[in-house]
């Protein structure tokens, strides 16, 4: 009862604080201008994946959406946090403190993702991650300023397991990378191949930089599977599918799923090794004409076909200025509520919702690599065969452990 | 000559905070004084350890775990972790100190490896996530480490207690054999002394005082991740050393300020920071082996005389 | 495990030991006549392989000329020539005046130039990596070895890396040539005074150990994606290899690599999680019973 007691009255006074901040600060823009930072990686293993591609599209984003916000300049500050947590973190302080940047985005990379939610919210900055998997982003460390826009690793699987599963791929073998990443990926895939009536007939936990994936593939050819798992990403996913070609598994019946595949990676593999992979994906850019239109015009800037990040990026800033516009103010507070009554809808999500935790829930895609002989140009790589609805896609936000979320 | 450094020191240290970015400063006092702690033993024991990044990052992790899940303050936090870094210096010292120059760099880079394998893999590090969200605490019950200011002091308490330590070795006898031992150590042999003791303690302080340094850094950024570990991390220490200059007192700290400086301003420039940073190492070894302040004692010299 | 599994995780193995056993024997000729770690030696490594890809993919259309393109046969030859090429000129302006200095200046150096590299080529290729399309025809595909099915290329890169290792330890163990190499390592003033150019002699003794870097890369290329960064991780086992193998020997570098490779692979069988890091627990073990390295001498 006491306890009770207590909480309602810090919830009260927190909304009272909250309300007066937000009313502070409701007559238009802290300092004049609103600010945009992109915080990526422009040097390592994301670089194509993010990168200097995410700075383009924020620059779209703001260009398209007219340069100017409630009367006042749109400004894009970017910089590369060359993948470590610690110079991440004192670029996002010097941003927010001395530049007064409104809102990060980009943070690929899970250490410098959590880093930079965690500092961002202490400073009552919205944090839009579109580049990190780790779920913890929304669910332990979760913050009323951090939005996760793109993917999760809960998601990544879903789509993947239940269509090989439906297939007939009853029989799972996975190739794990050994860390949290690999081990909470494959752990997605097998709750859902197991739901669906299939097996895991064994795994195996490759170390982190392994370059030559042969002995676990033998193993995973030799464990009578029907389809051989992926739980790793980047340089490992291409790899181990490179080398299963090289020794014929996937020509001897059994078939590859990627976890977690990015465009740019079936493009280093190119189409004559990679055919036939199965992936999920929150984008890919031919799959309708608003698509289409907005990647070419990406392409004619950046000369590659956006990535799911990429095109995340552009969509994450657009929604951030609509948000700014529509609430009358950049305060955070108010931005984000804003952000939470929205139904985001553009080339990029269908029906989106940004739920209490943070989460932006919408459809994933599941997509098939094409044969050579079935694409017609440089970047025509993909086939969309099904959309995985956002409810089935991500962790319910009522089975959030997030405190935000009200039990 | 040394006089004006220390008043530099010590007026540029209590002004920082109005002079720059309190977390900047925090960060380079950090690395100032992981750079002063390898060079105890570059420059003046002539040992390079390429493995350095493991008693730095090892000692990162253990403090943000004792003060997340065991409720450590921060002063006892930092404590525990140099104190594993003390140990962990220890075993690789005995391991490493059997051999000499390159095979030296060698060994300490292997061993380093294994701590970065164990901090992706360990169940408390958080794998590639890196340890998130260490509460900086209040000292001693009284001072709020979130204060920018408070926290900032508390790391130039640190440093300087580093520092003074290192000052100490190095104008002690100990720190004169040490010396001897770089310059002939087959002659120090000769002498009576026990080389490899000599060499043991000196690599154990050198590994402790890193991890003072990384467990500070844990407790002002709040994290640990793997980057702390890594062996590029090891080659980052060196690069300071080499670029301030190794043997001098006040060389390492101008070299981490500048690293420090140059990964903070060129980060918007994209990709061309590893370039550059490799560049420069490359200028440095060719040209200017005593780095910014060796040259510049170099210069003092040959006007007075 | 069966004898068949044995055989094939052997078999995978050797296909792995070939690449330290080429790389750790580059590293103890450069560091047997030069006494200088090449740091730099992983991303020579890459290096051979971008030649590679370069030649294949890009060079034709840069020329002018989209229709060129340099097989897998000529980046044998002429990859590790290019790199060797760069080798020489490393060592003939950077090197050369860091002699008279401490050995460890030459191993800053390295480091240096390999961060250069790397940061070089990640601007402009993907950091995953590229394929690299050119095995030739006559390579492809798997043969059945009766206890697994082993893709061709891979036998054919084992043979070729144990043919150019045997190689390099006759000339430089049992022929005169290698005779003088080894001679100018001892006493460089002699070997003078017998008029021969001891400085070119280092030149060209550096530019072949890096050639073989690049050979092994070439080699890497169609297996693994070429990506800037794939000699930033493996030189440090390389290294780990080097330790264990001591740096005494050139037969040492290959007998080691080659173990290192099958103990590795047999680890990814029973034990996978200790891949990786068996190498350096096996050097710790070999550092506290023998610390000149297995085939050391025992001052180093």
């Amino acid at each position: 009862m006491k306890k009770t007691m207590i909480g309602a009255v810090c919830a009260a006074t927190l909304t009272a604080v909250a309300a007066t901040s937000a009313l502070a600060a409701a007559d238009g823009l802290s300092n004049g201008s609103v600010k945009i930072g992109v915080l990526s990686d422009m040097s390592g293993v994301y670089k194509a994946i993010e990168g200097p591609g995410a700075v383009i599209a924020a620059q779209m984003a703001i260009d398209d959406f007219g340069g100017q916000v409630l009367g006042e300049d749109i400004e894009l500050v970017s910089a590369d946090h060359q993948l470590k947590a610690d110079v991440a973190s004192s670029i996002a302080r010097r941003w927010i403190d001395r530049d007064h940047v409104d809102m990060l985005v980009g943070m690929d990379n899970s250490a410098v993702g959590l880093a930079v939610q965690g500092l961002a919210s202490a400073k009552k900055t919205i944090a839009i991650n579109t580049g990190a998997g780790t779920v913890e982003l929304t669910e332990s460390q979760c913050s009323s300023y951090g939005i996760h826009y793109v993917y999760d690793t809960y998601a990544l699987p879903v789509g993947t397991a239940t269509a090989m599963v439906q297939n007939g791929g009853k029989k799972w073998f996975f190739i794990t990378a050994d860390y949290a990443f690999g081990h909470s990926l494959q752990d997605n895939t097998a709750r859902v191949v197991k739901e669906l009536g299939g097996e895991v007939v064994g795994s195996v936990n490759a170390p982190l930089s392994t370059n030559d994936f042969s002995s676990y593939l033998l193993q995973a050819s030799s464990s009578g599977a029907d389809v051989i798992g992926l739980a790793n990403a980047g340089g490992d996913t291409v790899n181990s599918i490179k080398q299963a070609n090289e020794f014929g598994i996937v020509a001897r019946g059994q078939k590859m799923a990627g976890m977690l595949v990015f465009l740019t990676d079936v493009k280093a593999l190119g189409l004559d090794t990679a055919k036939g992979l199965q992936f999920t994906t929150a984008f890919y850019w031919d799959r309708n004409d608003e698509s289409r239109e907005w990647s070419q015009r990406f392409f004619d800037k950046h000369g590659a076909m956006p990535t799911m990040v990429q095109a995340g990026v552009y969509s994450a800033t657009m929604h951030y200025l609509e948000a700014i516009k529509a609430a009358g103010t950049d305060d955070a507070d108010a931005v984000r509520a804003e952000l939470g009554q929205m139904e985001l809808n553009d080339f990029f999500v269908k029906n989106g919702k940004i739920e209490a935790n943070g989460l932006m829930s919408h459809d994933m895609y599941l997509a098939k690599v094409k044969t050579p002989d079935q694409s017609k140009s440089d970047w025509d790589l993909l086939d969309i065969v099904s959309t995985i609805p956002a409810e089935k896609a991500y962790i319910p936000v009522a089975e959030s452990s997030c405190s935000l979320v009200k039990q | 000559m040394n006089k004006v450094f220390w008043v530099l020191l010590i007026v540029l240290g209590l002004a920082a905070p109005w002079l720059t970015y309190p977390v900047f400063a925090m960060k380079l006092l950090c690395f100032a004084l992981f750079a002063c702690a390898f060079n105890l033993l570059l420059g003046y024991v002539g040992l390079l350890s390429f493995g350095h990044a493991a008693f730095f990052g090892g000692a990162a992790y253990i403090t943000g775990h004792v003060i997340t899940a065991w409720g450590f303050g921060p002063l006892p936090g930092i404590l525990t972790g140099t104190l594993f870094a003390m140990m962990l210096g220890a075993i690789f010292g005995a391991l490493a100190i059997r051999r000499q120059g390159i095979y030296f760099a060698m060994i300490t880079l292997a061993l380093a490896q294994i701590i970065f394998f164990l901090a992706l893999k360990l169940p408390f590090t958080g794998g590639e996530n890196g340890l998130q969200g260490i509460p900086r605490g209040t000292l001693l019950g009284v001072f709020d480490l979130n204060e920018p200011i408070t926290m900032y002091y508390f790391v130039f308490a640190v440093f300087m207690v580093g520092f003074l330590i290192i000052y100490r070795t190095i104008h002690s006898p100990f720190g004169q054999i040490l010396t001897a031992i770089r310059e002939n150590e087959p002659r120090a042999r000769s002498l009576g002394y026990n080389v490899e003791r000599f060499k043991l303690i000196a690599f154990t302080l050198s590994a402790t005082l890193a991890g003072t340094a990384g467990a500070t850094k844990a407790v002002i950024f709040q994290f640990a991740s793997l980057t702390d570990v890594h062996w590029q991390m090891s080659g980052e220490v060196v690069l300071m050393t080499l670029l301030g200059g190794m043997g001098t007192l006040f060389g390492p700290i101008a070299g981490a300020a500048a690293v420090i400086t140059l990964q903070d301003e060129l980060a918007s420039f994209g990709s061309w920071v590893q370039v550059a940073i490799g560049g420069i190492f490359v200028v440095c070894v060719l040209l200017f082996r005593r780095g910014f302040v060796g040259e510049l004692a170099r210069l003092v010299k040959a006007k007075s005389s | 495990m069966n004898i068949d599994a044995i055989l094939a995780q052997t078999m995978l193995g050797l296909s792995q030991g070939v690449f330290y056993a080429m790389l750790s024997l580059g590293l103890a000729i450069i560091f047997g006549l030069l006494n200088v770690i090449n740091f730099a030696h992983g991303a020579l490594y890459m290096l051979g392989a971008f030649v590679a890809l370069i030649g294949y993919s890009y060079i034709g259309p840069w020329l002018g000329y989209p229709d060129f393109q340099m097989g897998f046969w000529w980046a044998l030859i002429v990859a590790p020539l290019v790199v060797a090429c760069f080798g020489m000129l490393m060592e003939r302006f950077m090197l050369r005046r860091l002699y008279q200095f401490d050995h460890i200046y030459g191993l800053l150096l390295t480091f240096g130039v390999a961060l250069v590299l790397q940061g070089v080529l990640s601007n402009y290729f993907n950091i995953s990596g590229t394929a690299y399309p050119a095995t030739p025809e006559s390579l492809r595909g798997i043969v059945n070895l009766g206890f697994m099915y082993f893709p061709k290329y891979r036998l054919f890169a084992i043979v070729l890396s144990v043919i150019v290792c045997f190689a390099t330890w006759y000339m430089i163990e049992r022929t005169s040539l290698g005779a003088v190499l080894r001679a100018g390592q001892e006493n460089p003033k002699l070997v003078e005074a017998f008029g021969i150019n001891v400085p070119r002699m280092i030149t060209l003794t550096f530019g072949f150990g890096v050639a073989l870097a690049a050979l092994a890369g070439v080699l890497a290329a169609p297996i693994y994606s070429v990506s800037p960064l794939m000699g930033a991780d493996l030189i440090i086992t390389v290294f780990a290899v080097v330790v264990i193998g001591g740096m005494g020997s050139i037969l040492g570098a290959i007998v080691t690599g080659l173990t290192l490779g099958l103990v590795q692979g047999l680890t990814q069988a029973l034990y996978p999680p200790a891949a990786n890091t068996v190498i350096f627990f096996i050097m710790v073990v070999v550092l506290l019973i023998r610390p000149a390295g297995l085939f050391g001498k025992a001052e180093g």
